[in-house]
């Protein structure tokens, strides 16, 4: 039987100070251009919590606005800032970078995160006041240390700074003298993805009401890579994370496949699910530090405010058929081979008509695609276009190809099967999986029927090859059969192999004669 | 369509719009020398 989703959670955490220090387009330019007018203006143009907050995209990414809700916002969103916003979300939250610094200490198991002892005090009643933090992660907040050692572990041993409004309130230092894998630099973005990663688990418990306990494997699908020397992508965040949020009869493994990784995952689960391997299988995926502040340049050069100011993270519960939520249907998924070509015909053709050709549908027969949600206010200001909408076109344009649709017929089919983008540029973030907790909920108030999701991913930055990635799976209405249902009954059963005993006993009886 | 004839190209193509490989496929024809292509990701 298909399995289900079972929820969804999504969540941001606000890290201002993290664009400057950790976002690779600001550390590149402080290495070539040290003295750049970008770096100078860039502090000025950061924003300040209470904006990112407000901002229409980011409300919508933990799921306080619809996006038919945010469609009816005058773009650009960056200039509205929304009177009825909160931190959190029914899907979510956005999480100050204060109080993320103490879940990255949470998430800490080397004694690698120091965070100076004014700035403990300070934050660490409001981290306590967070509904979802039980007593097991209270317990892992260390006391602080003097600000004296933090400059000396800046100044002398290659730690990583952590701050605060510009101030150094804390650092992340090397968990070895050569090593590079577990530098300052590479623990702090894994530390920053694990966190992400736990916040989003412990929304999807509440979100799901699950028993953590039932949860029996975490699939992560970050594109960070955690290992040492001699095992450099070794792995297995999903586990370390799963065990920061309580999941302990889960296991874990990685699933990397660039920004295509959560969709890959999620096509892992189902079939874990379906096939009867697990029970529980949930996928989930912090974000990135790297890509903050990716295309600041472009924004701060047209006045914008620094956009890409926070850091991503989902989690999502694929579970046994329950005959109501959403199923995924693991038998029709889409892939783009080695074989496919790279031509956008090809590839459409590869992700979207092939697995709706297995079914005897139309492009028009899916309700909503999910595909690329990348927030157009950061990708137009930086001559990347309208990612969402360029996607939409190519379905729309292969659909009048096939003589789905009729060319007049174009524009409608992207605004009436197709979304504006909303998610941060956080790579695998934005890939497909920003809609499936919205899928579900207009899945199961009938708004719509079905969905199909899309991730794609560019395997040729990593240099191994020049080809690129996508695969597709397909969410459909629960057909109300649960596996009680469908399965012969026991009693049918037993009365089948008496039957067939009796028919034997009586052959041999015959043969006897 | 000798627009391309001879000339040395350098070709960058787009995840979200033309990949690198498509759009060599077709410059090839119009009788170019691709000396550089790649994709790349603006996402």
């Amino acid at each position: 039987m298909n399995s289900v989703i079972k929820g969804a959670s999504y969540i941001l955490a606000h890290t201002p100070d993290m664009v400057i220090h950790n976002g690779t387009t600001q550390t590149t330019e402080r290495i070539v251009n040290p003295g750049s007018e970008y770096l100078v203006e860039l502090p000025g143009k950061l924003r300040p919590y209470d904006d990112a907050m407000r901002y229409a995209p980011n409300q919508t990414y933990i799921g306080n606005l619809t996006p038919d809700e945010l469609s009816a916002v005058a773009a650009p969103w960056y200039e509205q800032k929304l009177e009825d916003a909160d931190r959190f979300g029914k899907m979510g939250e956005i999480m100050p970078q204060d109080e993320f610094y103490i879940l990255m200490q949470v998430c800490d198991a080397f004694d690698l995160v120091k965070l100076e002892k004014g700035f403990v005090e300070e934050v660490k009643p409001r981290f306590e006041q967070h509904p979802l933090m039980d007593e097991s992660i209270i317990a892992r907040i260390k006391g602080g240390v003097e600000q004296s050692e933090i400059d000396r572990a800046i100044g002398e041993d290659h730690a990583e700074g952590l701050y605060q409004d510009g101030k150094l309130v804390g650092y992340v230092k090397k968990s070895h003298d050569v090593d590079v894998n577990l530098s300052a630099h590479v623990i702090l973005e894994n530390l920053v993805s694990k966190a992400s990663c736990v916040l989003s688990l412990l929304h999807l418990t509440k979100n799901t009401g699950i028993d953590k306990a039932e949860v029996d494997l975490v699939i992560e699908c970050s594109e960070e890579a955690c290992g040492d020397m001699n095992q450099r992508g070794g792995g297995n965040m999903a586990k370390a994370a799963a065990e920061i949020a309580g999941f302990s009869s889960a296991s874990g493994a990685d699933v990397r496949a660039f920004c295509a990784a959560p969709v890959h995952a999620l096509i892992h689960a189902a079939a874990l699910v379906a096939s009867g391997t697990y029970d529980n299988v949930v996928v989930a995926a912090g974000g990135s530090t790297a890509k903050l502040g990716m295309n600041g340049k472009d924004h701060a050069k047209k006045g914008l405010p620094i956009l890409e100011d926070v850091v991503g993270g989902f989690a999502t519960l694929i579970s046994k058929n329950d005959g109501i939520n959403p199923e995924l249907l693991s038998a029709y998924t889409g892939k783009h081979t080695v074989g496919s070509g790279s031509s956008p015909q090809a590839v459409i053709t590869a992700l979207v008509t092939d697995p709706l050709d297995k079914m005897g549908l139309k492009i028009t027969d899916i309700d909503r695609y999910s595909v690329e949600m990348q927030n157009p206010d950061v990708t137009k200001p930086a001559g990347a276009g309208d990612v969402p909408l360029a996607n939409y076109k190519m379905i729309a344009a292969l659909g009048v190809k096939r003589g789905d649709l009729e060319r007049a017929q174009l524009n409608d089919f992207t605004t009436e099967h197709g979304m504006v983008g909303w998610a941060p540029t956080q790579g695998h973030i934005p890939s497909g999986v920003p809609y499936l907790g919205f899928a579900r909920e207009d899945i199961l108030s009938g708004k719509i029927e079905t969905c199909m999701v899309i991730g794609k991913g560019s395997l040729f930055l990593g240099r191994m090859t020049n080809l690129f990635d996508g695969v597709s799976f397909i969410i459909r209405k629960n057909s109300g059969e649960t596996e009680q249902t469908s399965a012969v009954p026991e009693e049918q059963i037993k009365s089948l192999i008496a039957d067939a005993m009796r028919n034997l006993a009586a052959s041999l009886a015959g043969e006897g004669r | 369509m000798d627009l391309l004839k001879g000339k040395k190209v350098i070709v960058v193509g787009d995840r979200d719009g033309v990949p690198g490989p498509a759009i060599d496929e077709c410059i090839k024809t119009a009788g170019a020398d691709i000396v550089f292509s790649s994709t790349e990701c603006f996402v």
